[in-house]
């Protein structure tokens, strides 16, 4: 019998069939950690080996993406502890402005059919690329960094259908709140979802992330994609075709469940407060005349050139709304100088944005952008959770790189698609 | 093993923003002084009561409990808190393994059978959980055998240090 992407995955790394509900114990090519969860997962490492060691060290991650520049001394103390760590174990460290942690893992390291885990939970980013990586805590992700394995359930698998081609004004981050807003929050829960269906062949690999990036937000433990030609060129475009390989699933493969979506009906969508599967069509949010202070563009999710190109192709020649500031913080150094290569960035500023460095920004509700008691934020973001962005009392909305766009012009929620008929 | 204690309720699709705020993200070198705001965003009286340690809480939830952000520092700051077991209809993946993880089980039940301020006694080893104010027995979902197994050592560090690696009898993988 044919097994699914999640499990052959599995099953190429062990050297032996896997199925859904089977318990492995698999080698792990990368684990990494970011700032905000790093310390602690090194204290356990100290815990469990009784020194700072890393069984390999090539293998294992630091991504300085969330606190950094520091702008508090207890987040610069804990970016001294994690590069002080990187000096005693010759673990792999990203600093201050090289980027996102998985914007920048599936420029440079991810490949088809890798096993990936990370302390934070939007690694499943990197399931575009049809490996099987997945988010842990810092506990897990110190035994996979200290003993360069860990346990897996084998995740049954959904299988989603994408028919048709998007409409003008729609993109990918419209079909997985379109997802989540129709399985909900626990819709996926320790379920693999696996993508296929005629319309992923015109989706990039830009568009793919913003879809799996989004896996956490139903609950699943990672949502996958095929390794196929729009794979091997992307990797090309990052010199590493020679580690491209095509990979996926197998005809007569076991699914839990199947889901057909009709992408040509969709429209642009908007989730409101505050969950991700809280989602209205952004035509009728519009009706409710919502004003937004700040609009954020960036993330894992929606972070990367073409996320970029697409609110530019908004903004270029007009001005974000008065009474409404515009943040925009790239997903990777890459993303921000092929930006401004192509002056994405220059038609951005030109348009009023604040332009940070490559890093999480605003989303995780640390330090940048943070919202006052009662203001609204229209953000490309993966979540929008009660004082997600650092204040319990303010209002997130999430939605696509156009939808943000626009709502930043209009300086109220906006659906996107007057501006680009 | 019996746990007893009185039940602090919070609703669906509590997230681990609601549990340990990322304004608070300069404190997670500092878990005392975090802990006086675990689950603040949820409810903001939980985190004194807890911490007066004149009364056992048991946190209990309901659907998708621990959602969102990977930080273990959630499951943490509620074990800190006193909270010797957390109770939910459902549990989101990455919170449930941080818990069975740091020794701290997380177990599914029908919490609707619950209410705020319930006396519960929970019997891990039967999988029940007994409502002392309502007189009711719940069954709880099963402990997959190889979080069952972590649990039993304490967690995973405590298993790792006593087998020397991760292993598990295959009488316990399914």
């Amino acid at each position: 019998m044919g097994m699914t992407l999640a499990e052959k995955i599995l099953a190429q790394k062990l050297g032996h069939e896997v199925r859904a509900g089977d318990v492995v114990i698999c080698p792990v090519d990368l684990a990494l950690v970011q700032d905000g969860t790093g310390t602690l997962t090194f204290d356990v490492i100290r815990q469990l080996m009784g020194k700072d060691t890393l069984k390999h060290p090539d293998r294992a991650m630091i991504v300085l993406d969330h606190l950094g520049p520091p702008g508090r001394p207890e987040y610069a103390a804990m970016h001294k502890r994690l590069r002080d760590f990187v000096k005693a174990t010759g673990c792999l460290l990203a600093e201050v402005g090289e980027g996102i942690s998985h914007v920048l893992i599936s420029e440079r390291y991810v490949k088809p059919g890798d096993v990936i885990v990370g302390a934070d939970s939007h690694t499943n980013t990197a399931a575009g690329m049809a490996a099987f990586a997945t988010g842990m805590g810092s506990t897990d992700t110190a035994v996979a960094m200290a003993l360069g394995k860990q346990w897996f359930r084998v995740p049954e698998t959904m299988r989603f259908e994408l028919r048709g081609r998007l409409p003008v004004g729609v993109s990918s981050k419209d079909i997985i709140l379109h997802i989540i807003g129709t399985i909900g929050e626990d819709g996926a829960v320790y379920k693999a979802m696996e993508y296929d269906g005629e319309t992923i062949r015109h989706l990039s690999m830009d568009a793919r992330f913003t879809i799996t990036s989004m896996a956490q937000e139903c609950g699943a433990k990672l949502g996958l994609f095929p390794s196929d030609e729009e794979t091997r060129r992307w990797m090309q475009r990052h010199g590493r075709e020679k580690d491209w390989r095509p990979l996926a699933a197998d005809p007569g493969a076991a699914y839990e469940r199947l889901i057909e979506i009709e992408c040509a009906a969709l429209e642009p969508l908007v989730a409101v407060p505050h969950t991700p599967g809280n989602v209205k069509q952004a035509a009728e949010v519009e009706k409710e005349g919502i004003r937004v202070d700040q609009v954020f563009l960036g993330t894992c999710t929606n972070g990367r050139l073409e996320d970029l190109r697409a609110a530019a192709q908004i903004l270029k020649g007009r001005r974000v709304a008065q009474g409404t500031r515009l943040l925009v913080y790239p997903g990777s150094r890459w993303v921000y100088h092929e930006a401004l290569k192509e002056g994405v960035i220059q038609a951005l500023e030109a348009a009023g944005a604040v332009i940070g460095h490559a890093a999480c920004g605003p989303c995780p509700g640390m330090q940048f952008g943070l919202l006052s008691d009662g203001e609204v934020c229209m953000a490309t973001q993966n979540r929008n959770f009660k004082g997600r962005m650092g204040n319990p009392n303010s209002f997130l909305y999430l939605a696509s790189p156009w939808t943000a766009a626009a709502t930043a012009v209009e300086g109220r929620i906006t659906d996107p698609r007057r501006f680009l008929a | 093993m019996v746990i007893r204690g009185k039940a602090w309720k919070f609703g669906d699709f509590i997230s681990t923003d609601l549990i340990a705020a990322g304004r608070y993200a300069h404190l997670r070198d500092n878990l005392p002084e975090f802990v006086k705001h675990v689950l603040e965003d949820a409810d903001k009286d939980f985190a004194a009561a807890a911490l007066k340690g004149d009364q056992t809480y048991i946190v209990v939830g309901g659907r998708n409990f621990g959602q969102g952000s990977s930080r273990e520092h959630a499951a943490r700051l509620i074990k800190l808190a006193g909270v010797p077991v957390v109770l939910a209809k459902s549990f989101a993946r990455i919170f449930y393994r941080n818990c069975f993880n740091i020794g701290m089980p997380a177990l599914t039940v029908d919490t609707d059978q619950i209410a705020h301020g319930d006396e519960v006694e929970i019997d891990l080893k039967h999988g029940v959980v007994r409502n002392r104010t309502r007189q009711k027995e719940l069954a709880t979902g099963r402990i997959p055998p190889v979080m069952l197994t972590i649990l039993e050592e304490g967690g995973v560090v405590d298993y790792i240090k006593k087998h020397g690696d991760l292993i598990f009898d295959e009488a316990r993988t399914r």
